[in-house]
Protein backbone atom coordinates (compact mmCIF):
# COMPACT_ATOMS: atom_id res chain seq x y z
CA UNK A 1 0.00 0.00 0.00
CA UNK A 2 1.11 3.48 -1.08
CA UNK A 3 2.08 5.08 3.07
CA UNK A 4 1.54 8.88 0.80
CA UNK A 5 -2.04 8.03 0.19
CA UNK A 6 -3.34 4.80 1.12
CA UNK A 7 -4.11 3.28 -2.41
CA UNK A 8 -3.64 0.41 -3.12
CA UNK A 9 -2.80 -0.03 -6.71
CA UNK A 10 0.46 0.76 -8.17
CA UNK A 11 1.01 2.95 -11.15
CA UNK A 12 2.75 1.47 -14.29
CA UNK A 13 4.11 -1.16 -11.76
CA UNK A 14 5.78 1.39 -9.82
CA UNK A 15 6.58 1.00 -5.90
CA UNK A 16 6.93 3.80 -4.96
CA UNK A 17 4.91 5.89 -7.07
CA UNK A 18 4.22 9.36 -8.53
CA UNK A 19 0.76 11.27 -8.18
CA UNK A 20 0.25 13.68 -10.22
CA UNK A 21 -1.21 16.58 -8.49
CA UNK A 22 -3.41 19.39 -9.50
CA UNK A 23 -1.96 22.05 -7.73
CA UNK A 24 1.23 24.24 -7.98
CA UNK A 25 4.04 23.71 -5.43
CA UNK A 26 5.30 27.48 -5.52
CA UNK A 27 4.34 29.45 -2.47
CA UNK A 28 3.87 33.52 -2.66
CA UNK A 29 6.11 33.34 0.72
CA UNK A 30 9.47 32.16 0.66
CA UNK A 31 11.16 29.25 2.32
CA UNK A 32 14.39 30.77 2.50
CA UNK A 33 13.65 31.49 6.62
CA UNK A 34 13.03 28.81 9.39
CA UNK A 35 10.67 26.94 11.06
CA UNK A 36 10.42 27.97 15.02
CA UNK A 37 8.27 25.05 17.11
CA UNK A 38 6.47 26.93 19.84
CA UNK A 39 4.25 25.00 21.46
CA UNK A 40 2.56 27.94 23.62
CA UNK A 41 -0.41 28.15 24.98
CA UNK A 42 -2.40 30.89 23.72
CA UNK A 43 -3.91 32.36 27.45
CA UNK A 44 -1.06 31.01 29.09
CA UNK A 45 -0.44 34.40 30.55
CA UNK A 46 -3.84 35.28 31.88
CA UNK A 47 -3.93 31.50 33.41
CA UNK A 48 -0.33 32.30 35.11
CA UNK A 49 -1.50 35.66 36.59
CA UNK A 50 -5.00 33.94 37.70
CA UNK A 51 -3.27 31.39 39.64
CA UNK A 52 -1.01 34.22 41.27
CA UNK A 53 -4.86 36.16 42.31
CA UNK A 54 -5.55 32.98 43.56
CA UNK A 55 -2.52 32.35 45.78
CA UNK A 56 -2.90 35.83 46.61
CA UNK A 57 -6.72 35.43 47.85
CA UNK A 58 -5.76 31.89 49.64
CA UNK A 59 -2.76 33.85 51.69
CA UNK A 60 -5.36 36.30 52.77
CA UNK A 61 -8.11 33.77 53.47
CA UNK A 62 -10.23 35.87 50.93
CA UNK A 63 -13.03 34.33 48.95
CA UNK A 64 -13.18 35.21 46.05
CA UNK A 65 -16.28 34.48 43.49
CA UNK A 66 -16.65 35.58 39.65
CA UNK A 67 -19.71 36.77 39.15
CA UNK A 68 -21.47 36.59 35.31
CA UNK A 69 -24.62 36.95 33.30
CA UNK A 70 -25.93 38.75 29.99
CA UNK A 71 -26.55 42.39 30.65
CA UNK A 72 -29.76 42.85 32.57
CA UNK A 73 -30.17 39.49 34.07
CA UNK A 74 -29.55 41.12 37.87
CA UNK A 75 -26.33 40.70 38.64
CA UNK A 76 -25.75 43.82 40.87
CA UNK A 77 -29.63 43.88 42.40
CA UNK A 78 -28.41 40.21 43.79
CA UNK A 79 -25.22 41.81 44.88
CA UNK A 80 -26.92 45.37 46.39
CA UNK A 81 -29.29 42.54 48.40
CA UNK A 82 -26.84 39.69 49.66
CA UNK A 83 -24.78 42.54 50.86
CA UNK A 84 -27.57 43.96 52.73
CA UNK A 85 -28.30 40.88 54.53
CA UNK A 86 -25.09 38.98 55.14
CA UNK A 87 -23.31 42.42 55.55
CA UNK A 88 -23.70 41.84 59.16
CA UNK A 89 -21.78 38.44 59.04
CA UNK A 90 -18.88 38.82 56.42
CA UNK A 91 -17.09 41.76 55.09
CA UNK A 92 -17.75 42.01 51.66
CA UNK A 93 -15.74 43.97 48.82
CA UNK A 94 -16.75 44.12 45.18
CA UNK A 95 -14.55 44.67 41.83
CA UNK A 96 -17.26 45.95 39.17
CA UNK A 97 -16.25 45.43 36.23
CA UNK A 98 -18.28 47.54 33.01
CA UNK A 99 -17.49 49.24 29.60
CA UNK A 100 -18.48 52.32 31.06
CA UNK A 101 -19.80 54.40 33.88
CA UNK A 102 -19.14 53.83 38.13
CA UNK A 103 -23.16 53.41 38.41
CA UNK A 104 -22.65 50.22 39.99
CA UNK A 105 -19.68 51.23 41.98
CA UNK A 106 -22.03 53.58 43.34
CA UNK A 107 -24.55 51.10 43.96
CA UNK A 108 -22.22 48.70 46.21
CA UNK A 109 -21.02 51.91 47.98
CA UNK A 110 -24.53 52.82 49.01
CA UNK A 111 -25.30 49.34 49.87
CA UNK A 112 -22.69 49.60 52.82
CA UNK A 113 -19.71 47.68 50.70
CA UNK A 114 -16.04 48.82 49.36
CA UNK A 115 -16.07 48.64 45.44
CA UNK A 116 -13.73 49.20 42.65
CA UNK A 117 -14.62 50.42 39.25
CA UNK A 118 -13.00 49.11 36.53
CA UNK A 119 -13.77 50.53 32.90
CA UNK A 120 -12.68 48.03 30.32
CA UNK A 121 -13.46 50.39 27.45
CA UNK A 122 -13.46 48.38 24.11
CA UNK A 123 -12.84 45.22 26.10
CA UNK A 124 -15.91 42.86 26.54
CA UNK A 125 -14.55 40.83 29.86
CA UNK A 126 -12.43 41.20 32.87
CA UNK A 127 -8.87 39.74 32.47
CA UNK A 128 -6.33 38.18 35.65
CA UNK A 129 -4.41 41.20 35.09
CA UNK A 130 -7.22 43.94 35.56
CA UNK A 131 -8.38 42.18 38.60
CA UNK A 132 -4.64 41.89 39.88
CA UNK A 133 -4.70 45.64 39.86
CA UNK A 134 -8.33 46.41 40.66
CA UNK A 135 -7.14 44.21 44.36
CA UNK A 136 -3.90 46.92 45.13
CA UNK A 137 -6.71 49.35 45.50
CA UNK A 138 -9.39 47.47 47.39
CA UNK A 139 -7.24 45.69 49.40
CA UNK A 140 -10.01 43.30 50.69
CA UNK A 141 -9.81 42.24 54.79
CA UNK A 142 -8.54 38.79 55.28
CA UNK A 143 -11.47 36.72 55.51
CA UNK A 144 -13.77 38.46 53.40
CA UNK A 145 -16.01 37.54 50.57
CA UNK A 146 -14.74 39.26 47.21
CA UNK A 147 -17.41 38.98 44.61
CA UNK A 148 -15.30 40.40 40.87
CA UNK A 149 -19.04 41.43 39.16
CA UNK A 150 -17.95 40.73 35.75
CA UNK A 151 -19.17 43.00 32.40
CA UNK A 152 -22.41 41.67 31.63
CA UNK A 153 -21.84 39.03 28.61
CA UNK A 154 -22.15 35.33 28.07
CA UNK A 155 -19.69 34.70 25.89
CA UNK A 156 -16.36 36.26 26.30
CA UNK A 157 -16.09 36.11 30.08
CA UNK A 158 -15.99 32.28 30.06
CA UNK A 159 -11.95 32.19 29.04
CA UNK A 160 -10.54 34.26 31.26
CA UNK A 161 -9.85 33.16 34.65
CA UNK A 162 -9.45 35.35 36.87
CA UNK A 163 -7.92 33.52 39.66
CA UNK A 164 -11.56 33.10 41.62
CA UNK A 165 -12.79 29.87 43.81
CA UNK A 166 -15.84 29.35 41.80
CA UNK A 167 -18.08 30.88 39.04
CA UNK A 168 -21.51 32.19 39.96
CA UNK A 169 -24.08 32.74 36.80
CA UNK A 170 -26.56 34.24 37.12
CA UNK A 171 -29.77 33.87 34.10
CA UNK A 172 -32.86 35.61 34.47
CA UNK A 173 -36.68 34.42 33.48
CA UNK A 174 -36.72 37.97 30.81
CA UNK A 175 -33.92 36.01 29.17
CA UNK A 176 -35.72 33.08 28.01
CA UNK A 177 -35.84 29.74 29.40
CA UNK A 178 -33.12 28.36 26.49
CA UNK A 179 -30.09 30.75 27.71
CA UNK A 180 -27.60 27.04 28.98
CA UNK A 181 -27.53 25.78 25.91
CA UNK A 182 -27.74 28.78 23.86
CA UNK A 183 -24.38 29.69 25.56
CA UNK A 184 -22.66 26.51 26.66
CA UNK A 185 -19.20 28.01 28.03
CA UNK A 186 -20.30 29.93 30.38
CA UNK A 187 -22.81 27.54 32.04
CA UNK A 188 -19.91 24.72 31.73
CA UNK A 189 -17.29 26.78 33.60
CA UNK A 190 -19.70 27.90 36.49
CA UNK A 191 -19.95 26.32 39.46
CA UNK A 192 -23.63 27.35 40.76
CA UNK A 193 -26.58 29.51 38.57
CA UNK A 194 -28.76 31.49 40.11
CA UNK A 195 -32.36 31.21 38.00
CA UNK A 196 -33.62 35.17 38.87
CA UNK A 197 -36.46 37.15 38.78
CA UNK A 198 -38.64 33.96 39.26
CA UNK A 199 -41.12 36.82 40.82
CA UNK A 200 -41.88 37.76 37.11
CA UNK A 201 -42.95 33.85 36.14
CA UNK A 202 -46.74 34.64 36.36
CA UNK A 203 -46.17 36.69 33.67
CA UNK A 204 -43.56 35.50 31.10
CA UNK A 205 -43.49 32.59 29.28
CA UNK A 206 -40.87 30.86 30.56
CA UNK A 207 -40.34 26.96 31.29
CA UNK A 208 -38.26 26.22 34.17
CA UNK A 209 -37.95 22.46 34.28
CA UNK A 210 -36.90 23.06 30.60
CA UNK A 211 -33.99 25.89 32.20
CA UNK A 212 -32.94 23.46 34.41
CA UNK A 213 -32.66 20.52 32.18
CA UNK A 214 -30.90 22.56 29.73
CA UNK A 215 -28.39 23.46 32.35
CA UNK A 216 -28.05 20.31 33.51
CA UNK A 217 -27.03 18.72 30.39
CA UNK A 218 -24.48 21.48 30.10
CA UNK A 219 -23.08 21.05 33.30
CA UNK A 220 -24.59 18.29 35.40
CA UNK A 221 -22.24 19.56 38.55
CA UNK A 222 -23.99 22.92 38.46
CA UNK A 223 -25.53 23.89 41.94
CA UNK A 224 -28.98 25.85 41.15
CA UNK A 225 -31.11 28.16 43.31
CA UNK A 226 -34.34 29.51 42.20
CA UNK A 227 -34.25 33.31 43.35
CA UNK A 228 -36.22 36.59 43.28
CA UNK A 229 -33.29 39.37 44.72
CA UNK A 230 -36.26 42.26 44.78
CA UNK A 231 -38.55 39.95 45.93
CA UNK A 232 -36.36 37.84 48.50
CA UNK A 233 -37.69 34.30 47.28
CA UNK A 234 -35.15 31.09 47.55
CA UNK A 235 -31.92 33.82 48.47
CA UNK A 236 -31.82 31.75 51.99
CA UNK A 237 -30.19 28.69 49.71
CA UNK A 238 -27.87 30.86 48.07
CA UNK A 239 -27.04 32.47 51.19
CA UNK A 240 -26.27 28.58 52.73
CA UNK A 241 -24.11 27.75 50.01
CA UNK A 242 -22.49 30.76 50.49
CA UNK A 243 -21.83 30.13 54.36
CA UNK A 244 -20.32 26.64 53.70
CA UNK A 245 -18.61 28.31 51.31
CA UNK A 246 -17.05 30.51 53.60
CA UNK A 247 -16.70 28.18 56.63
CA UNK A 248 -14.61 25.51 54.61
CA UNK A 249 -11.67 28.59 54.07
CA UNK A 250 -8.79 29.19 56.41
CA UNK A 251 -6.50 27.69 57.83
CA UNK A 252 -8.01 26.17 60.60
CA UNK A 253 -10.43 24.51 58.59
CA UNK A 254 -10.68 20.91 58.06
CA UNK A 255 -10.20 21.07 53.87
CA UNK A 256 -7.29 23.51 53.64
CA UNK A 257 -5.55 20.89 56.07
CA UNK A 258 -4.98 18.74 53.43
CA UNK B 1 -15.40 39.61 20.25
CA UNK B 2 -13.13 38.23 22.27
CA UNK B 3 -10.84 36.95 19.39
CA UNK B 4 -9.01 40.18 18.77
CA UNK B 5 -7.34 39.86 22.33
CA UNK B 6 -6.94 36.46 21.71
CA UNK B 7 -4.77 37.68 18.27
CA UNK B 8 -3.15 40.29 20.25
CA UNK B 9 -1.97 37.80 22.59
CA UNK B 10 -0.50 35.36 19.36
CA UNK B 11 1.06 38.25 17.77
CA UNK B 12 2.27 39.47 21.57
CA UNK B 13 3.80 35.91 22.16
CA UNK B 14 5.66 35.59 18.46
CA UNK B 15 6.83 38.67 18.47
CA UNK B 16 8.55 38.17 21.73
CA UNK B 17 9.94 34.67 20.06
CA UNK B 18 11.10 35.93 17.20
CA UNK B 19 13.38 38.64 18.56
CA UNK B 20 12.86 41.46 16.06
CA UNK B 21 12.69 39.18 12.86
CA UNK B 22 10.40 39.10 10.61
CA UNK B 23 7.47 36.17 11.36
CA UNK B 24 5.99 35.08 7.59
CA UNK B 25 3.81 32.64 8.73
CA UNK B 26 2.03 31.22 11.95
CA UNK B 27 0.48 27.80 13.48
CA UNK B 28 -2.53 27.82 15.52
CA UNK B 29 -4.14 24.88 16.78
CA UNK B 30 -7.73 25.62 17.81
CA UNK B 31 -10.21 22.92 19.11
CA UNK B 32 -13.60 23.04 18.57
CA UNK B 33 -14.25 23.39 22.22
CA UNK B 34 -12.30 26.32 22.67
CA UNK B 35 -14.96 28.88 22.27
CA UNK B 36 -12.69 30.72 19.73
CA UNK B 37 -14.21 30.72 16.32
CA UNK B 38 -11.53 30.61 13.82
CA UNK B 39 -13.36 32.75 10.78
CA UNK B 40 -13.77 35.45 13.81
CA UNK B 41 -9.77 34.56 14.29
CA UNK B 42 -8.64 35.26 11.24
CA UNK B 43 -10.84 38.51 10.60
CA UNK B 44 -8.95 39.90 13.64
CA UNK B 45 -5.99 38.62 13.01
CA UNK B 46 -4.43 41.12 10.13
CA UNK B 47 -5.77 44.35 12.56
CA UNK B 48 -3.51 42.64 15.11
CA UNK B 49 -0.35 42.05 13.45
CA UNK B 50 -0.49 45.54 11.70
CA UNK B 51 2.69 47.45 12.64
CA UNK B 52 4.42 44.40 14.39
CA UNK B 53 7.16 41.96 12.96
CA UNK B 54 4.03 39.39 12.06
CA UNK B 55 2.41 42.30 9.61
CA UNK B 56 1.66 40.29 6.77
CA UNK B 57 2.26 37.08 7.91
CA UNK B 58 -0.13 34.13 6.95
CA UNK B 59 -2.15 32.34 9.13
CA UNK B 60 -2.85 28.71 9.71
CA UNK B 61 -5.61 27.10 11.68
CA UNK B 62 -5.41 23.67 12.44
CA UNK B 63 -8.69 22.71 14.15
CA UNK B 64 -8.57 19.87 16.86
CA UNK B 65 -11.27 17.75 17.15
CA UNK B 66 -13.51 17.47 20.40
CA UNK B 67 -13.03 13.89 22.28
CA UNK B 68 -14.60 13.33 25.49
CA UNK B 69 -15.05 10.23 28.17
CA UNK B 70 -18.01 8.91 29.43
CA UNK B 71 -17.85 9.23 33.08
CA UNK B 72 -20.81 6.80 33.55
CA UNK B 73 -19.72 4.18 31.62
CA UNK B 74 -16.35 5.19 30.15
CA UNK B 75 -17.37 5.05 26.83
CA UNK B 76 -15.64 7.50 24.21
CA UNK B 77 -17.46 10.35 22.79
CA UNK B 78 -17.03 12.65 19.97
CA UNK B 79 -18.11 16.30 20.51
CA UNK B 80 -18.49 19.09 18.02
CA UNK B 81 -19.82 21.39 20.72
CA UNK B 82 -19.56 21.86 24.16
CA UNK B 83 -22.21 19.36 25.38
CA UNK B 84 -23.33 16.22 24.02
CA UNK B 85 -24.72 12.90 25.39
CA UNK B 86 -22.68 9.54 25.81
CA UNK B 87 -24.54 6.01 24.10
CA UNK B 88 -25.78 5.26 27.50
CA UNK B 89 -27.55 8.53 27.75
CA UNK B 90 -24.76 10.05 30.20
CA UNK B 91 -24.20 14.00 29.63
CA UNK B 92 -21.32 13.98 32.32
CA UNK B 93 -18.63 13.88 30.15
CA UNK B 94 -14.60 14.38 30.77
CA UNK B 95 -13.45 16.41 28.24
CA UNK B 96 -9.96 15.05 26.53
CA UNK B 97 -9.54 17.28 24.03
CA UNK B 98 -10.55 20.32 21.84
CA UNK B 99 -10.01 23.25 24.24
CA UNK B 100 -6.58 24.03 22.80
CA UNK B 101 -5.51 27.19 21.45
CA UNK B 102 -1.81 26.93 21.22
CA UNK B 103 0.89 28.68 18.87
CA UNK B 104 2.29 25.20 17.51
CA UNK B 105 5.17 27.40 15.20
CA UNK B 106 5.85 29.97 13.16
CA UNK B 107 8.12 31.15 10.53
CA UNK B 108 10.87 34.22 10.62
CA UNK B 109 12.36 35.06 7.51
Amino acid sequence: MCATCGCSGTIDGLEPHHHPHPHEHDHPHDHAGSTVRLERDVLAKNDRLAERNRGWFAGRDVLALNLVSSPGAGKTTLLERTIRDLGGEVRVSVIEGDQETAHDAERISAAGSRAVQINTGKVCHLDATMVAQALVELDPAPGSLLVIENVGNLVCPALFDLGEAARVVVTSVPEGDDKPIKYPYMFRGSHVMLLNKIDLLPYVRFDVDRCLAYAREVNPHLAIFQVSATRGDGLQAWYGWLRGRLAVRGPFAPSAVH
Amino acid sequence: MHELGIAQEVVGIVAEASRGARVTRIVLEVGRLAAVLPDALRFCFDMATEGTVAEGAELEIVEIPGLATCRACGGSVTLDRPFGRCVCGGSDLEWLSGEELRIREMEVA
